[in-house]
């Protein structure tokens, strides 16, 4: 019934630190993702960088999910921190999903190839 | 400088560690024990931002699970490229390093200056339960959540398909 951290010094967060610190995280982890997914050739490791991209996602839903701003409907504020929740959780589900596809797909073309680079998997160019 | 203002600098400095170490490490396995610290860190941050069921669900799901996935495919294909290490004079390097901080200024600049100042928000700390969580999953949300498990059965079926020896 009790929230846990209602009992830790954390519990004065919103009062202390703005909503501007965690979307700058998240905008940072996503372009270093996005860099990431561009710039490095091993599958798996594009996959990490795709992960680290719904990572930061994940983190922007559940900022603006706690910090009842103007953009967030104030009429109940309750309602937008659990959509928030609520998005993220299905977010989670799907790239679980994503990881388990992708690196069957990844394993099915090393297979087939012996190798495994993303410039040189270009079979299917017209 | 507050306890909280710190502790928050520390995890997000752990988390931009661990997103600079998955992007510019040498080989795939420190990748991945560097996405192991972004996850953990960010789940941290989770729990800052009063969400603790997501905050477990992240360092179980993500720090666990999908990382024991991606650890076994790295261990089982054989490491061909150990030298895919971004060139820093490529020329798809320095383009995405200027597309990412034009994007990253603009918005920076129109999204995120205008949330900087400090919000005084009284706000019940509940939302974050399993309980709360719990009740909305199974009765509002009750049909995404059986789409979601069909689609996560299809994706069992489907990896064993494509991994299976020969299809």
């Amino acid at each position: 019934m009790i929230p846990i951290l209602t009992h830790l010094p954390f519990a004065a967060v919103f009062d202390e630190i703005p909503l501007g610190w965690f979307l700058t995280l998240s905008l940072v982890m996503f372009t270093l993702g996005a860099v990431g997914v561009v710039v490095r050739r091993n599958p798996v490791v594009v996959f990490m960088c795709i992960e680290l991209m719904l990572n930061a996602v994940n983190l922007t839903f559940l900022a603006f999910a706690a910090y009842p701003t103007q953009m967030v409907a104030l009429s109940n504020p309750g309602e937008a921190a659990i959509t928030g929740q609520m998005v993220v959780i299905f977010v989670m589900a799907i790239a679980a999903a994503e990881v388990a596809v992708g690196l069957g797909i990844i394993m099915a073309i090393f297979r087939l190839r012996n190798e495994a680079d993303v410039d040189d998997m270009n079979t299917m160019r017209g | 400088m507050t306890l909280n203002q710190i502790a928050f600098i520390v995890l997000s400095c752990l988390a931009l560690f661990g997103a600079v170490g998955v992007v510019f490490f040498n080989t795939p396995v420190r990748s991945a024990m560097a996405l192991v610290v972004n996850f953990f860190t960010l789940g941290l941050v989770y729990f800052m931002l009063g969400s603790e069921l997501i905050g477990i669900t992240q360092i179980m799901v993500y720090a666990g699970a999908i990382m024991v996935l991606f650890l076994f495919v790295i261990m089982i294909l054989k490491s061909t490229n150990d030298t895919d290490k971004p060139q820093l004079g490529e020329r798809r390097f320095i383009f995405s390093l200027l597309g990412a901080g034009v994007v990253f200024t603009m918005i920076y600049r129109y999204v995120i200056m205008p949330t900087m100042e400090r919000t005084n928000v009284q706000f019940t700390r509940t939302y974050g339960t399993p309980q709360e969580i719990g009740k909305t999953l199974f009765t509002q949300y009750a049909w995404p959540f059986e789409i979601v498990s069909m689609l996560l059965l299809v994706g069992i079926v489907g990896s064993i398909m494509l991994a299976k020896r020969r299809f």
